[in-house]
């Protein structure tokens, strides 16, 4: 898996692969759980309502830039996989587009316009968040199918919409545990129980699938001794599914202790499920089209944007945290004072 | 419906999703700047009017900067979607500019707007001032980087083609490239010139329904003085920028002024119908010698004409005519609105200045000296420079045409190969889309502006001690 580190032509396209694989790593996991407190919207009372968008309002806009980063990494650095992916995906891509737009205005216009138009925003919240949840799905499905459209990827991908769909609002009622408290975290507690099912079923459903889309995913999992090194993988998996299991039953404990637990496990098993899928199509951009060698620009305008990213990177990683920080602690309503 | 197809259709596509995004970027990037000079003015002060002056703007400024964000998004999916062969052929240059772009702004501005907008009472006064003033920065560095590859895509150089592809040779001379500079300040005045028109147009709006809150005042002498400041500055610079376009796009410059013949002592022409069959102006009303005057400084100074611009076989490779001629004049017309009421306003307030709060104190201004008309007039003006933008784009970028990086690359070349009817329907979701966004963001502020000068906002209600920032 790792590269020739003497040969820029090599390690680059890697390096970069691995930097974009990362941001959209934590795009689903941050922004999955915006999306997820906005599709879990229509549960919740008016005065809840106000403290959901209070847990997720100063961080929104940053966690959805990580998706424009890891689009932005796939543009500079792998141009012609950027053409056929945003091509082939014109249609959800336009759909997830549109989902993003409403639910982005609708986070600001909700609490500004006039009261009798308040719910209207609130529908476009749930909505817009929902239908981005959907469309990017939807898109994942097609990927992993090999982006061949027909009827039967055309379900598959269906499918692979409802189930991220359902993920998002999982992590997003984890977040919900961890930043609210009272009624509002013990319905939260509730949806994640629900959703963690969905969580077994898709997670089970993609990892099943994917090895039979192609033999060449196949061979990779299924080959010896290959099978031995990935077999943790699974086992982890299982264990934390089982772990969150049990603890969301107990949940809430004394004190609201560990209230950040299940939201941290989450985060464990969706960067597994999420390795096991990158490991299946790595070296591949576009799956059995185009390696990550065909579609790289050239080196020195990759090294260039390395070298910032360096810099830069770490830099916007800090004050991120330092942002997570400031709003630490439950949700209040959110005011401008 | 031959002539809707794919390219025109994305070309409208494009053109519709970039004019309704640049619309809150020009705002967002010098409002920044303005509500950074309320909150230090407030801390230097201890007055209550600048604070209240920023918590009503920094609503506004949330709400265009939720705007700009979405809708740039969707710039950033549409060079995959519609445009895949600009990447694979410029990818090499744009795509650090862009990266850098991501990576120094766009990061800055989303972290930080997070803790200007709901950190005031969470840290000390002086870490939202930074984040303040971070996010001014933010927004300040993405124009930098957007007008760097616009710019190269206009005045292309530091580069050189290998098998079709572009690949750079001198970073340095793709940055500075020659129409950078003279683009990048057109383009930031542009935005402190929306911004002064929008506060004064806004405040205006405010006192005539009676609001004579304290904040009103200094909100409209700020943007009356910022916009009289900076017109001139603006005529200037983009003066200088006609120039620079004239010597590396004089086709450019030979549309917008509609001069058909490269010749000496080119009249000005102040209102024509260009007609590219016949290839003569219609009703034409012009100016002698003026044109001539402006561009090379001289009265007989030879103007290229368009007739230069032409392929052996007849096709033009210059511009369409019309579309550049007209929104040219939209723009400087705009302009000039701008510099007589932002000049007699001022002068006004100035004359009446003993009128201040009926009193006579030190001030040198008096916004009780502006004759109602005037501050009618900056109602409407709000928006001007939107309109003053917006042209001044379409003025440069269909001038650019047919050209997608001038000499490299058409835009024609650069089209994916999607069913024009998949680009019809997407085309109109997002106008319908846009349509119902701006009527509900103008209703919006119009909104926010009542409930101000009703005193049921923040605006004029005396700050909670207990809502001070934590020191």
């Amino acid at each position: 898996m790792l590269p020739d580190f003497s040969n820029p032509a090599d390690w680059l396209p890697w390096a970069f692969a691995s930097l974009m694989g990362l941001s959209i790593l934590i795009y689903v996991i941050l922004d999955g759980f915006d999306l997820g407190v906005g599709i879990l919207f229509p549960l919740a009372t008016p005065g809840e309502k106000d403290l959901m968008i209070g847990s997720i309002g100063p961080f929104w806009d940053a966690n959805e830039t990580w998706l424009v980063l890891a689009v932005g990494l796939l543009l500079v650095a792998f141009p012609t996989a950027h053409g056929v992916i945003l091509t082939a995906l014109y249609l959800p891509v336009f759909v997830m587009l549109v989902g993003l737009i409403l639910r982005g205005v609708a986070f600001e216009f909700r609490a500004k316009a006039r009261d009798q138009y308040r719910n209207l925003w609130n529908g476009a919240f749930f909505a817009g968040s929902l239908i981005t949840a959907l469309a990017q799905g939807f898109m994942l499905g097609l990927y992993i199918m090999g982006l061949e459209q027909t009827a039967a990827t055309y379900a598959f991908a269906t499918l692979a919409a409802v189930f991220l769909a359902v993920g998002y609002s999982f992590i997003g009622a984890v977040w919900l545990i961890h930043k609210a408290e009272g009624q509002l975290q013990t319905k939260a507690i509730g949806w994640s129980r629900g959703g963690l099912w969905g969580v077994i079923l898709g997670i089970g459903a993609i990892s099943l699938s994917t090895p039979f889309v192609s033999n060449r995913i196949f061979d990779k999992w299924f080959g010896f001794p290959e099978m031995l090194y990935l077999l943790p993988l699974p086992v982890i998996s299982a264990a934390l599914i089982a772990w969150l299991f049990v603890m969301l039953r107990r949940m809430p404990f004394p004190q609201d202790r560990f209230s950040w637990l299940p939201f941290a496990v989450s985060t464990g098993l969706f960067a597994l499920a999420y390795l096991g899928m990158a490991y299946s199509f790595y070296p591949y951009v576009v799956p059995d089209q185009l390696t990550i060698y065909d579609a790289a620009s050239a080196p020195e305008s990759l090294f260039i944007i390395l070298v910032g990213a360096c810099v830069v990177v770490p830099v916007i990683i800090s004050y991120t945290i330092l942002a997570y920080f400031i709003f630490r602690g439950k949700a209040t309503e959110l005011r401008y004072e | 419906m031959e002539a809707l197809d794919t390219l025109i259709l994305s070309r409208i596509q494009f053109a519709a999703n970039i004019s309704f995004h640049i619309l809150f970027p020009t705002i967002t990037i010098a409002l920044g700047w303005v509500l950074l000079f309320f909150r230090v003015r407030f801390s230097q002060t201890g007055d209550d009017k600048w604070m209240n002056a920023y918590r009503f703007w920094v609503k506004i400024f949330a709400l265009s900067f939720a705007m700009g964000v979405v809708s740039g998004i969707t710039m950033s999916f549409q060079f995959g979607t519609n445009w895949p062969g600009f990447m694979e052929t410029v990818g090499n240059i744009a795509g650090p500019l862009l990266a850098y772009e991501v990576l120094t702004a766009f990061f800055l501005e989303a972290v930080f707007i997070g803790i200007m907008l709901f950190g005031f009472s969470r840290v000390p006064g002086w870490v939202h001032m930074l984040a303040t003033g971070l996010v001014a920065f933010g927004t300040t560095m993405s124009a930098f980087w957007i007008i760097v590859l616009n710019s190269w895509m206009h005045t292309p150089q530091g580069f050189e083609m290998r098998d079709g592809v572009a690949f750079a040779t001198d970073w340095w001379a793709i940055i500075f490239n020659p129409s950078m500079p003279y683009r990048f300040a057109h383009m930031m005045i542009a935005s402190f010139l929306t911004v002064a028109f929008l506060v004064a147009g806004v405040s205006a709006f405010r006192w005539l329904i009676g609001d004579r809150s304290r904040e009103v005042r200094a909100m409209l002498k700020t943007g009356i003085t910022l916009g009289a400041v900076l017109i001139p500055v603006q005529i200037f610079v983009g003066d200088s920028h006609g120039l620079n376009t004239l010597e590396y796009q004089p086709a450019k410059v030979a549309a917008m002024e509609a001069n058909w013949e490269t010749q000496p002592s080119v009249p000005l022409v102040l209102f024509a119908i260009p007609d590219e069959e016949a290839r003569e102006n219609h009703y034409e009303v012009a100016i002698p010698n003026v044109a001539s005057l402006i561009l090379t400084h001289k009265l007989d100074g030879v103007v290229p004409g368009l007739n230069d611009f032409m392929a052996e076989d007849g096709t033009p490779l210059h511009p369409p005519v019309a579309p550049v001629f007209f929104s040219f004049r939209v723009m400087v017309g705009t302009g000039m609105a701008m510099l007589a009421l932002s000049w007699v306003s001022l002068w006004f307030m100035y004359r009446r200045h003993h009128r201040h709060e009926g009193q006579t104190t030190g001030h040198w201004l008096a916004v009780e000296g502006l004759p109602k008309p005037f501050l009618w007039a900056m109602v409407p003006m709000a928006f001007s420079g939107w309109v003053a933008t917006l042209a001044g784009w379409y003025t440069t970028e269909i001038g650019r045409q047919p050209w997608l990086v001038q000499g490299v690359m058409t835009t024609e070349m650069a089209v994916a190969d999607v069913p024009a009817p998949l680009v019809l329907g997407t085309l109109i979701t997002y106008l319908a889309i846009y349509a119902g966004l701006l009527v509900a963001y103008i209703g919006v502020i119009v909104y926010l502006a009542t409930k101000a000068a009703r005193g049921d906002g923040p605006g004029t209600t005396a700050p909670d001690p207990a809502l001070a920032p934590a020191e």
